[in-house]
């Protein structure tokens, strides 16, 4: 298991590496840098904007910018965003501690639905309860998450009035009350996200499941005389849960895509608001910095699923 | 019914739904099993016997499936038993070893957990009781080191271990009936006879009856007591190994020992019984499923309904088809002579 997981991790530096190349290409191909802003200044000469050029290091072959670029990034440093005049990092930090909040909470909701979900339909494969089931999961293939987020947001939001409809908590708390507020403004992007984000996991599970009962162990479980219930507690779902780890590092990305909209129609000050933000002003630090941590988010969700996998597969785990 | 008798199947019909339709796989078995006797099922692909050996164990899908007849265990009927009855019979009365052994066991659970499994359902064992005994069992199908294979996962073991896993599942609580469905047919040939030796030795201590499925006819010389050959869902010949193998009577049964008859003519015969066995939906239903595949006999010669016949002291065959075919050593021959006309 050991083995395997440093293998997996080693795999994951050349991901990174990929990762931050196409990254910072995606930078060199945004149109103007620093020095943009400057050239419109009547007050810096050509020769010092050069100067300034110079001292920045844009002025060095590629490979050195990339490397200067990567070094910086690794500590932190994404630069300065244009519009705030403040480092990234700044800007960034505690958007990216509410994309956490809003990710976890978007997760639990995930597997709390997909897990019976997936489970029922595909135990009882072919019923009304699979096909009420199987019908939601292609309705949520179908919906756009943005148009199905705007709805929710508009029924239980503005409707109903049961959810706020914007902001990531209420000012001016502490303490525990920070916390059920916290939540409270999280509820209902969460569950946006999770309910069309499942639907992935749900099919899998399912066809998983349906899978599983063929499976001659499964034959050879009932020929002991286990009662049905155990045949599938003991041996049908728990070894259709395992492939579900694999999904994990896929549902993990399509939440970020997913979070991106949601945000913006729920107003919480994210990433993925933030992203779209940037976008529409132009502010190409922040947007190259969000890319990258959404990249490296993707990397690691994939590497967490490969270690669960590790841990509850004693075909990974005794080699 | 002699007091040796263990199993006694009678007139089982097993259909699959396909569609909206059942068919049968399994037409109309009556078969029965004596204790410390090896009862060889053969016949080719598709022929009905693995869908014969589920009805037995109850594990064909209640919804797709449907199965007439009585089969009988002990005196018991287990074809008409609730599941949660069944469960207390299978495991404890009657156990299975599977065909494929790479994926008859739960590649999450250790060799421990999957033969504990049965005792704990069977048995008022404690676990220390039950570990116990696992052990014993993992010695006794020949396993070394079997205390390090207790806590071991399926696929750090080989395919012969695997079986003997699966062979020490199903005799975990001492069953009376053991069905082994082609048990050795993924195992290399040493491994294969390692394994055979096993069931004749288990089947002689405790005195249990044993349903071999095979393709293998060597397996069948070197382990049956009595032979039925299935064809199409149907035994069309039932007779004690010495009798079927010196003197086969059914064209099929003839044209799977691949015997030589004795002149050019007979052996074209004999050997265009080619083709398989049709599939459910497309098996005739009326008259001899046989008849498509011996085309050179004439249409009026077949019988309209073959049934299954005694034609000598414990030797069945179905209907009347080995009088048409050439055998040196019986009347026959004017028979066949007679039916060219
Ligand atoms: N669950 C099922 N549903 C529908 N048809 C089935 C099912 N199981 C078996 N059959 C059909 O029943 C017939 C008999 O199959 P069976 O598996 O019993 O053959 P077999 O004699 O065991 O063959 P083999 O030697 O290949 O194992 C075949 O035509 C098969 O396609
Ligand atoms: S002779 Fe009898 S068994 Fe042979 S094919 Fe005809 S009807 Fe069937
Ligand atoms: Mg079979």
């Amino acid at each position: 298991m050991w083995k395997f997981i440093v293998r997996r991790i080693i795999i994951m530096f050349p991901q990174l590496v990929l990762l931050s190349m196409i990254v910072f290409i995606l930078a060199q191909l945004m149109p103007g840098d620093v020095t943009s802003s400057l050239a419109m200044d009547p007050n810096v000469s050509p020769e010092q904007q050069e100067q300034i050029r110079e001292d920045l290091g844009l002025n060095e072959p590629w490979h050195t910018q990339y490397l200067n670029w990567v070094g910086s990034v690794v500590q932190g440093d994404f630069g300065h965003s244009f519009t705030h005049s403040v480092p990234v990092s700044d800007l960034i930090w505690h958007r990216m501690v509410n994309s956490i909040w809003l990710g976890v909470a978007a997760l639990i909701f995930v597997y709390m639905l997909a897990l019976p979900l997936g489970l029922i339909s595909g135990r009882w494969n072919d019923t009304i309860a699979d096909r009420l089931i199987t019908g939601y999961t292609y309705i949520g293939f179908a919906a756009p998450l943005f148009i199905f987020a705007l709805v929710m947001l508009f029924i239980f939001g503005f409707q109903l009035g049961w959810f706020p409809t914007g902001g990531s908590v209420d000012p001016g708390l502490t303490g525990w009350d920070f916390f059920t507020s916290k939540v409270y403004h999280l509820l209902l992007p969460a569950l946006s996200l999770a309910l069309i984000g499942t639907v992935t996991t749900v099919q899998y599970l399912r066809s998983e499941v349906i899978e599983t009962k063929q499976k001659e162990f499964i034959s050879t479980a009932r020929a002991k005389g286990v009662p049905e219930p155990k045949v599938y507690t003991n041996h049908i779902f728990r070894n259709s849960l395992l492939p579900i780890a694999a999904v994990f590092g896929y549902e993990v990305t399509t939440l970020i895509g997913g979070s991106i909209f949601v945000e913006q129609i729920f107003s919480y000050p994210g990433m993925g608001q933030l992203f779209l933000e940037s976008i529409q002003v132009r502010d190409f630090p922040v947007v190259t910095a969000i890319v990258m941590l959404f990249g490296v988010a993707a990397i690691l969700g994939a590497l967490l699923s490969d270690i669960i996998m590790s841990i509850v597969d004693p075909r990974i785990r005794i080699k | 019914m002699s007091d040796r008798s263990l199993l006694e199947i009678d007139n089982v019909q097993t259909s699959f739904r396909v569609g909206d339709s059942y068919y049968a796989a399994v037409d109309g078995v009556s078969l029965n099993v004596e204790r410390n006797e090896v009862l060889a099922i053969v016949g080719e692909s598709g022929s009905g016997k693995s869908a014969l050996a589920f009805s037995i164990m109850g594990l064909h899908n209640s919804h797709k499936t449907k199965i007439e007849g009585s089969i009988r265990l002990n005196g018991k009927d287990v074809n008409h038993l609730s599941t949660s009855e069944l469960n207390k019979v299978r495991g404890k009365d009657m156990g299975m070893i599977f065909q494929e052994p790479l994926t008859a066991l739960n590649p999450l659970k250790t060799i421990k957990d999957q033969i504990t499994e049965a005792l704990d359902l069977h048995t008022n064992f404690s676990a220390k009781q039950q570990n116990e005994r696992a052990l014993h069992l993992l010695n006794e199908v020949g396993i070394p080191r079997a205390d390090k294979v207790m806590n071991q996962y399926p696929h750090e073991l080989s395919g012969g271990m695997r079986q003997r896993v699966v062979i020490a599942i199903a005799i975990s609580c001492d069953p009376s009936l053991l069905i082994a469905d082609e048990p050795t047919t993924a195992l290399d040939a040493t491994i294969q006879s390692q394994i055979l030796d096993l069931l004749n030795e288990l089947k002689e201590e405790k005195d249990s009856g044993i349903i071999l499925i095979t393709h293998d006819l060597g397996v069948v010389a070197e382990m049956a007591d009595r032979v039925a050959v299935m064809y199409a869902g149907q035994v069309v010949e039932l007779a004690d190994v010495m009798s079927l193998f010196k003197q086969p009577k059914h064209p099929y049964t003839r044209s799977l020992l691949s015997s030589v008859p004795s002149t050019q003519d007979e052996k074209d015969m004999l050997h265009v019984i080619q083709g398989v066995v049709p599939s459910l939906p497309k098996m005739p239903r009326t008259g001899c499923r046989f008849k498509a595949r011996i085309p050179w006999m004439a249409d009026d010669t077949h019988e309209e309904n073959p049934e299954l016949r005694e034609v000598a002291d414990g030797h069945y065959v179905r209907c009347t088809c080995y009088k048409h075919f050439y055998f040196p050593e019986e009347e026959a021959e004017k028979d066949v002579a007679a039916h060219r006309e």
